[in-house]
């Protein structure tokens, strides 16, 4: 690679690092404004009773629990796709692992607030935790609570450090090219990186044992959040299939983000020259698959449930398909099978566009797949004296839209602050260009049967 | 031997009048929500009558069944519970720790029965019934799950009157609330492990079964009923 480029490429992607315009205030205002509200809308929540919302006997979870599924689904997006990419040295993966991990990494920390968010009394959440007590009591290891506590605690450390771990050298290079107390703040940021030869190896060797840690660590959290549901005696909850089930609906949803996160950072920080239509075109290659793949889980249960005829699982089943919950159901049905099917399927329509636009179809699906699974089983429980209905109410709402606009605020200042793609793996990437497929393959099997 | 508290309740004799429902609210402290919060379905009653009609007019048959907490001896509510507010006592009852409860409202959706209630709001009695609050009885705050006790209160008095006469509770010494309040006599309670209790005995009767037995939570409250071959 010609030092001209290397240049360029280096410019180019700290250019949002070192140029802030009036838009970037104005929008970083707006989302906090939401932001604020939300948890104003929390602190009102907390100081009125859990009454303000919509919640009721029976259905007990609605919207919070929806959010918290939805959003530890977003977060898959991340670490297991850009995992996986980097395992198989999926060459164009360069540009797109750090806009995934990131997302793991936020998308987490909002969905964790959840659970917490949707307790009766939250200022004693810490009771989940295995803390030295001085009543000497421990939590409840049989709960897929106290799991999920476990299991999301892993999960983030392990997300944060697979995102921290690549950004190191890019730190270095940003100290490089600033002075003053961002310099400074850069320089502790990039932990004494010279780039010696040592230093690259260990970098190496951390980020492969990343990769491979992080799948199974993504694979078992969102089983376990599937077991929220599946380790209760609730019709349709307690299914068999919960876990891989909700693990490709969460790999889904993960790519539908990305790639919505990916088509904003293009247009919004003009780095279309290295975000390029091929990369979309993976990715929503990626997403059919999910798609397909999503739509067979569908079918297999409720085609199990249907022949099933146990008589507390027919009444949901009936009132998803048929009753109050068919106008969501079959929007669920069309967004998140019908239109990504029949638009990435066309090669033609696998455009920037085009994925932009199933992926937004599949978030919104996704969400109401999630509302699906939690509400219409509460309300239809075994006893039909105490069926219920639910209605959300503003205060869940507000909340619920404060979170997506935390979601952007967190990602506007990350790529503000870090370069949102990890430039010293272009360079590498444009080096390794001039290494045949051949030749790679080769090398990549000398390393791991030396 | 250790207690075994179990209830039987016989639904042809029930008539549905409801006296336990109320003598449950104002023996447990249990707040009355208003129309309106009623509506929304927050009505808290740790006792509900549910009524359902059988068959077709006009040959239509009208059956009450009071329903409470089955105290469970494999209740789905306690292993979800992450901090143990819910738990399994020895005497086998399903104890509710208020203090220890945060609200996750994960037993309330395991329970099959839907009798766990949730305090949506700091329970409020207008005057004058602020004054009938029963002082052995704790007052439930915003934010936990409570739930029919089996009268605790009532079975932890009569131990400790038992004990200081220095002699064993005998079948009868223990009333909850319901029971004592049922005109009909539908009700009865009592020590399951004491074969002659008048509880064993309605509970070995052939019209006796449990709510929802095929889900194998082995409640114990057994509902006595006609028997039809259908």
């Amino acid at each position: 690679m010609s030092a001209a480029s290397s240049n360029k490429l280096t410019a180019d992607l700290l250019r949002p690092l070192l140029e802030t315009s009036w838009r970037f205030y104005a929008l970083v205002v707006f989302l906090a404004g939401i932001v604020l509200m939300g948890l104003g809308t929390w602190a009102y929540q907390m100081f009125n009773g859990f009454g303000v919302t919509g919640i009721n006997n029976p259905i007990f979870w609605a919207f919070y629990i929806t959010n918290f599924v939805f959003w530890i689904g977003i977060s898959h997006a991340g670490t297991l796709i850009s995992a996986i990419l980097r395992l198989v040295n999926a060459g164009w993966r360069r540009p797109v692992t750090r806009c995934a991990e990131v997302i793991t990494a936020f998308a987490l920390m909002i969905g964790a607030l959840f659970p917490i968010i949707h307790l009766g009394r939250p200022w004693l959440f810490f009771w989940l935790m295995p803390y030295p007590s001085s009543r000497l009591i421990w939590p409840n290891f049989r709960s897929p609570l106290v799991w999920d506590f476990f299991a999301i605690t892993t999960y983030l450390t392990g997300s944060v450090l697979f995102l921290v771990l690549p950004m190191i050298p890019d730190f270095a290079l940003v100290r490089d090219h600033t002075t003053g107390l961002r310099g400074r703040i850069y320089g502790a940021l990039a932990l004494g990186w010279q780039g010696t030869p040592k230093q690259w190896h260990r970098l190496e060797s951390a980020m492969s044992i990343m990769a491979i840690a992080i799948i199974p660590v993504a694979v078992s959290v969102h089983t376990i959040v599937s077991f929220d549901f599946s380790m209760a005696p609730v019709p349709m909850w307690h299914s068999t299939m919960f876990g891989p089930y909700f693990v490709a609906g969460a790999i889904f949803s993960g790519i539908a983000g990305l790639i919505i996160a990916m088509a904003a950072l293009r247009k919004f920080l003009h780095i279309e020259a290295y975000l390029h239509p091929v990369h979309f075109q993976n990715l929503g290659k990626l997403l059919l698959m999910m798609s397909l793949l999503w739509g067979y889980f569908v079918f297999a249960e409720r085609l199990t449930i249907w022949y099933g005829n146990g008589s507390a699982e027919i009444a949901v089943l009936r009132v998803t398909q048929k009753g109050s919950f068919a106008p969501l159901y079959w929007t669920m049905v069309v967004v998140n099978f019908v239109i990504p099917v029949s638009i990435l399927s066309i090669r033609k329509l696998r455009t920037i566009t085009g994925c932009v636009i199933a992926s937004c179809g599949v978030l919104v699906g996704m969400w109401l797949e999630r509302f699906l699974i939690v509400v219409p089983s509460l309300g239809h429980k075994y006893l039909p004296y105490s069926w219920g209905v639910y209605r959300p109410r503003p205060v869940e709402i507000m909340i619920t839209i404060s979170t997506f606009a935390a979601m952007a605020l967190l990602y506007v200042l990350f790529s503000k602050f870090v370069p949102i793609i990890s430039i010293w793996e272009m360079k590498v990437g444009e080096q390794e260009t001039h290494e045949t497929a051949l030749q790679r393959t080769s090398r990549v099997l000398g390393e791991l049967h030396p | 031997m250790a207690h075994k508290w179990g209830m039987a309740v016989d639904l042809d004799l029930c008539t549905g009048c409801g006296a336990c429902v109320t003598a449950c609210h104002a023996e447990n402290n249990i707040p009355t929500v208003g129309p309106e919060q009623a509506a929304r379905g927050r009505a808290m009653h740790w006792l509900r009558v549910e009524r359902y009609w059988e068959g077709d007019f006009p040959d239509v048959r009208l059956k009450f069944r009071p329903v409470m907490c089955q105290q469970c001896d494999a209740a789905p509510c306690e292993p979800v519970c992450p901090t143990y507010a819910s738990h399994h006592t020895a005497e086998g009852l399903n104890a509710q720790v208020y203090n220890r409860c945060i609200g996750t409202r994960y037993c309330a959706n395991a329970c099959p029965y839907n009798v766990r209630f949730f305090d949506f709001f700091n329970p409020q009695w207008p005057k004058p019934l602020h004054l009938q609050l029963n002082p052995d009885v704790s007052v439930r705050e915003v934010g936990v799950m409570e739930k029919c006790t089996f009268c605790v209160q009532r079975i932890n008095a009569a131990s400790i009157d038992a004990k200081a006469e220095k002699r064993e509770l005998k079948d009868g010494d223990i009333k909850p609330a319901c029971v004592q309040s049922c005109s009909a006599r539908a009700m009865a309670f009592g020590d399951l492990n004491d074969p002659e209790s008048e509880v064993s005995r309605l509970s070995r009767s052939p019209r006796g079964g449990t709510l929802l037995e095929d889900l194998g939570t082995l409640p114990k409250v057994t509902y006595l009923e006609r028997q039809t071959q259908v």
